[in-house]
C-alpha cells in the first residue's frame, strides 16, 4: 500500500526475554547465550532499543524454569533488577518489568517501581501478570491452584479461578497507585525552625482493605518522579481486558488483524468509561529479513533447528521491514497507539527493528525522529498527574 | 602478623544521626545520592557499600516521626542500579525474612549477584512485629523465640535454593543444540513446619554462588545465629572493652559448627568527625551533635524512656519530676531503640543524678547519653584508633556512618584511608572481583556441599 503521513507518530516498543522469542534464537550466529545472565547482555540489549528511539522494553519474568528442555533457554533473572542495572546506563527509553502480582507483595513492588523511577529518572512501569500456574505456586508454598486446562475459558472452575486471579490483580495495582501517591510531592520540608523533616500531613495512610489483602501505608519511599510510573498488561480475553481497561495505562492486546484490532480496541474503550483512554499495543512476534524470502528461510531454519513450527499467543510476521511498516500503518488505523514487537531472535531482529524498522516508519512520517520527552509518561503523550491525596490536608 | 582493616560505607540513614539541616546535606532519595557516596567508597577501595531497611515508617504519639530523615528506597532496586556505576565495590542490604518468601529472595539476591558479577551481600533480619505487618499480606506476628528458627529456616531454604544449581548445567551449544546439560537443575524440596515448597528454582548458580550473608542481631540466639550461618556481624561494640568482649564471644563460638575465627569478620557500625587537628575535630563534633540533637529531638528521646507525652517540657530546661511510665510501650512505634531501655526507672533515675551533678538540660543530656560520634580527630588520630581497634581485635574493621548526604565520606576518602594504607594494613587496589574476595573468604565449592552441613550443632 502507498504510504501516508500518519496524522500523529505511532508509539513502538518491544518486549525482550532471553536470546529472543523462537525457542532456538539463542543458536543464531550472533546470538550471546552464554551471557543471558549478564548486565552487559542486557545493557547492550536496551541500548540498541534506545539507539532506535524506541518507547520502552518491556522484559518478561516468570517464577518457574521455563522448561526442562535440553535445547531451549533455561533460566531468567529478576526482570525489576534487570531494569534497575540498565536504567543509570540509558537516558530517555522506558523500562517496563514484568511482576507476577499472585505471589508478591503490592507493598514490596510499589517502592520497586518507584525506586525504579529514581533511578531512571522518571522512565519506570510495571506489566503486571498473574499465575494461575500450580507448579508456580508450590515454589512459594503458600496457596494452592487446581490442575485446570487454563485454555478452555468455558469451563466453569478457569472462569471462577482466573476471575479472582485478575480481581486481586486489581487491587493489587490499586494498592501499588495509592502507596506512590502516598507522599505528596512537597512532602519534604526541611524546617530547621519545628526540627521537621517532613511535614507528615502531606504523607496518607492508604488503608487498603481488599478480599485478597489489606495495606497500611504510607509507603516507605517518597512520591516518584512520575507521580504515577506507567502500568501495564497483556490480554487476550475480556477478563483481562477488564484490568487493562480499569486499572493500566497501557494495554498489550494480541489480534490477528486490523478489524480484529478495531473491536478489541473498542472493548476495551467502553470498558474504561470517560478516563483518559487505554494507550493499546498490538504485540506482534517479528522474523525481519531483507526480502520476503530472506525473512522466511531465517524463520524455517530456526524452526528447523526447533523441531517444530514456532506459533505464538500474538500473530507472527514474517516479511521486510518495509512490509512490516506498511502492516503497522494499516492496524494503527484500527484505534491503536502502537505497537509492541517480540524480536524472534536477538540481536537479529532487533536491529532489523530499530536500524530498518524505524528509519522507514520515520521517513514515512510516522515514528519520532529525536526522543521528545524525558519520561516515560511524557513518551506516551501522558501528562503527570496530581496525586489523589494531595491538599487533603491531615492524614 | 598485622591484620588487615576491613571498611564498609553505610548510607546515611533515617535516624537522628543523619544531619538534614546541614547546607550541605543533599537528597536522601535520588540516585545520585546513592551513586555519589558508592563511587567515594569504591575510589576509597572499601569492601561494600550497605543500606539498611526499614518496612514501616516510625511513629511516635501514633503520628508519623518527622523529625529525622524519612523515606527510602527500595534495596534491591538500588543495589542492582548501584552494580551499573561501580565495578568492585561489594552491594549489601537489609532484607527482612518475615515480609518475603525464600523463593523470592533468593531469586532476588541471586539475580543482584549475577548482574553485579558476584558483590551482593544479605543483611538478613527478622522483625515479627504487627505493626509493619499492616504493610502486608503475610502480615502476623511470632513470637521471640520463634523468630530466629523461622530466619534459621529461611536462611536455610535460601541456600538450598542457589546450591540447587552446581554451575556447571548451562552449556549453550550452538552447534550440538544443547543449552542445558541436565534437565534437573535447580530441582529442590523443602518441607517443614515453616515452608512447605518444592520445584525448580529458575535462576542458575551466581558468581559467588550464595550472597555473602551478615547478621546484625545482638541476642543470644542472634549471636548462635551468627556463629552458625553468616559470613560477617554488623556489630554494635566500636569500643575497645566492649569490642574486645564480643570479638571473643562470637569467635569463640565458631568451632561448634566446625568453622574458623576468619570466616566470620566482625564489623561495628562507626561515626567519625575529622578535622585538621584534634582540636578542630572536637569542637566540630561538639556542633554535630547539636544538629543531631534539636530540642525537639530531645524530647522525643526522652519521651522513648519516659514511655509518656513530655510535649510541654522545655529542652533547655531540667528533667521531668515525673517518672517513666511503666508497661506497654505506647509512645514510639517502629523503632528498635524502645527495646533498649529495659529498666526504664532505673536509666531515668540515672540520667536525672547525671543532669544534677552536671548542670545540664534535656537537650544536653540526650547530647551526652546518646550516639557520640567513635571516631573524632586529625585524619592521622582517626587512622591511628581504627587501626589501633583492628590489631587488638576488637574488631575486623568498620561500617562508617557518615553524617551528611552524600558527600560525607568523601573527605575520609581522601584523608584518613591514605594513611591507612601507608601504614599496610588497607588494600591499595583491589586484588579480586568479589565481595567474598574483598572479605577474605574463600570462594564456595563450585557443587557445594549440602547446605545442612555448615547449620549442624
Amino acid at each position: 500500500m502507498t504510504a501516508q503521513p500518519a496524522a500523529t507518530p505511532l508509539h513502538l516498543a518491544v518486549a525482550l526475554d532471553g536470546a529472543g522469542w523462537h525457542p532456538a534464537a539463542w543458536r543464531e550466529p550472533r546470538a550471546r547465550p552464554a551471557e543471558l545472565f549478564t548486565g552487559r547482555y542486557w545493557t547492550d540489549v536496551i541500548a540498541e532499543a534506545e539507539r532506535g528511539l524506541l518507547d520502552f522494553v518491556t522484559i518478561e519474568d516468570g517464577f518457574s524454569l521455563q522448561s526442562a528442555h535440553a535445547e531451549r533457554v533455561a533460566g531468567r533473572l529478576d526482570a525489576v533488577l534487570i531494569a534497575a542495572r540498565v536504567a543509570p546506563l540509558t537516558r530517555h527509553i522506558g523500562l517496563i518489568p514484568t511482576v507476577v502480582v499472585t505471589h508478591t507483595e503490592p507493598f514490596h513492588i510499589s517502592k520497586a517501581i518507584a525506586t525504579l523511577d529514581y533511578a531512571s529518572s522518571g522512565r519506570a512501569g510495571v506489566r503486571v501478570r498473574v499465575s494461575a500456574s500450580p507448579r508456580e505456586a508450590a515454589l512459594f508454598g503458600r496457596r494452592t491452584f487446581p490442575a485446570l486446562n487454563l485454555a478452555d475459558r468455558d469451563d466453569p472452575a478457569v472462569r471462577q479461578l482466573v476471575a479472582g486471579l485478575f480481581d486481586e490483580a486489581a487491587d493489587f495495582v490499586e494498592v501499588i497507585r495509592r502507596l506512590w501517591d502516598s507522599w505528596d510531592d512537597d512532602a519534604e520540608i526541611r524546617d530547621a525552625a519545628t526540627g521537621r523533616f517532613i511535614d507528615r500531613d502531606k504523607l496518607h495512610y492508604i488503608d487498603f482493605s481488599g478480599d485478597y489483602f489489606s495495606v497500611k501505608g504510607p509507603s516507605i519511599t517518597p512520591r516518584p518522579p512520575q507521580g504515577q510510573p506507567i502500568v501495564s498488561a497483556l490480554g487476550h480475553a475480556t477478563v483481562p481486558y477488564q484490568l487493562i481497561a480499569r486499572a493500566a495505562d497501557v494495554g498489550f492486546v494480541t489480534p490477528i488483524d486490523a478489524g480484529h484490532a478495531r473491536q478489541i480496541v473498542a472493548e476495551i474503550d467502553d470498558a474504561r468509561g470517560a478516563a483518559e483512554p487505554v494507550r493499546i499495543f498490538a504485540d506482534l512476534v517479528v522474523f525481519l529479513g531483507h526480502s520476503e524470502a530472506a525473512a522466511a528461510e531465517r524463520k524455517a531454519r530456526l524452526d528447523e533447528l526447533a523441531g517444530y513450527e514456532y506459533t505464538s499467543d500474538a500473530t507472527v510476521f514474517t516479511g521486510t521491514p518495509a512490509q512490516l511498516a506498511d502492516l503497522l500503518t494499516e492496524w494503527r488505523r484500527a484505534g491503536l497507539s502502537g505497537f509492541r514487537l517480540r524480536p524472534g531472535a536477538i540481536p537479529d531482529d532487533l536491529e532489523a527493528i530499530t536500524r530498518d524498522l524505524v528509519p522507514e516508519l520515520q521517513r514515512r512520517g510516522a515514528f519520532r525522529t529525536a526522543y521528545e520527552a524525558d519520561t516515560l509518561r511524557g513518551l506516551l503523550g501522558l501528562s503527570r498527574p496530581a496525586s489523589r491525596y494531595a491538599y487533603l490536608g491531615s492524614n | 602478623m598485622t591484620k588487615q582493616v576491613h571498611l564498609a560505607a553505610h548510607f546515611p540513614g533515617v535516624n537522628n544521626t543523619t544531619v538534614w539541616s546541614d547546607p550541605r546535606s543533599g537528597s536522601h532519595i535520588d540516585f545520585d545520592s546513592f551513586a555519589h557516596l558508592a563511587k567515594t567508597a569504591e575510589r576509597a577501595k572499601f569492601d561494600f557499600l550497605f543500606l539498611a531497611e526499614g518496612l514501616r515508617l516510625r511513629e511516635q504519639h501514633g503520628q508519623i516521626y518527622d523529625l529525622d530523615v524519612v523515606g527510602r528506597p527500595d534495596t534491591f532496586t538500588v543495589l542492582a542500579a548501584l552494580a551499573a556505576v561501580t565495578d568492585r565495590l561489594g552491594l549489601a542490604g537489609t532484607i527482612n525474612s518475615t515480609f518475603n518468601e525464600p523463593y523470592e529472595v533468593a531469586r532476588q539476591f541471586a539475580s543482584l549477584d549475577h548482574l553485579s558479577g558476584g558483590r551482593a551481600a544479605w543483611n538478613v533480619v527478622t522483625s515479627w512485629d504487627a505493626f509493619t505487618g499492616e504493610n502486608f499480606r503475610r502480615g502476623g506476628y511470632l513470637p521471640q523465640d520463634a523468630r530466629y528458627e523461622r530466619a534459621r529456616t529461611f536462611l536455610q531454604t535460601t541456600w538450598e535454593l542457589y546450591d540447587s544449581w552446581h554451575g556447571d548445567e548451562i552449556i549453550a551449544d550452538k552447534e550440538s543444540g544443547v543449552f542445558l546439560a541436565n534437565n534437573q537443575a535447580g530441582r529442590f524440596e523443602h518441607r517443614d513446619g515453616h515452608f512447605d515448597i518444592g520445584g525448580q528454582f529458575n535462576v542458575p548458580r551466581s558468581p559467588q554462588g550464595r550472597p555473602v550473608v551478615f547478621q546484625a542481631g545482638d541476642s543470644e540466639e542472634g549471636r548462635e545465629f551468627a556463629a552458625s550461618s553468616a559470613d560477617a556481624i554488623f556489630s554494635r561494640y566500636g569500643t575497645l572493652t566492649e569490642g574486645q568482649a564480643f570479638y571473643a564471644d562470637v569467635k569463640g563460638r565458631l568451632a561448634r559448627y566446625g568453622r574458623t575465627p576468619d570466616q566470620l569478620l566482625i564489623l561495628p557500625a562507626a561515626t567519625y568527625v575529622l578535622g585538621d587537628t584534634d582540636a578542630d575535630a572536637a569542637e566540630l563534633a561538639r556542633v554535630v551533635r547539636r544538629q543531631q540533637v534539636s530540642g525537639q529531638t530531645a524530647i522525643a528521646f526522652l519521651e522513648q524512656l519516659w514511655n509518656r507525652d513530655l510535649s510541654g517540657y522545655d529542652p533547655d530546661g531540667p528533667l521531668p519530676d515525673v517518672d517513666p511510665e511503666l508497661g506497654e510501650h505506647t509512645i514510639a512505634r517502629g523503632r528498635a531503640s524502645v527495646r533498649m531501655y529495659r529498666d526504664p526507672l532505673a536509666t531515668a533515675a540515672q540520667w536525672r543524678a547525671k543532669a544534677e551533678a552536671e548542670k545540664l538540660s534535656i537537650r544536653d543530656l540526650i547530647i551526652e547519653v546518646t550516639g557520640r560520634q567513635n571516631f573524632i580527630g586529625s585524619p592521622a588520630t582517626v587512622a591511628a584508633a581504627i587501626n589501633d581497634l583492628v590489631q587488638a581485635d576488637a574488631s575486623d574493621g568498620f561500617i562508617l556512618v557518615p553524617h551528611i548526604t552524600p558527600g560525607g565520606l568523601d573527605e575520609f576518602a581522601d584523608t584518613v584511608v591514605p594513611l591507612l594504607q601507608e601504614r599496610g594494613v588497607f588494600r591499595t587496589e583491589y586484588e579480586g572481583s568479589t565481595l567474598r574476595d574483598h572479605l577474605g573468604l574463600a570462594p564456595l565449592p563450585t557443587d557445594a556441599a549440602p547446605a545442612s552441613a555448615r547449620v549442624a550443632s
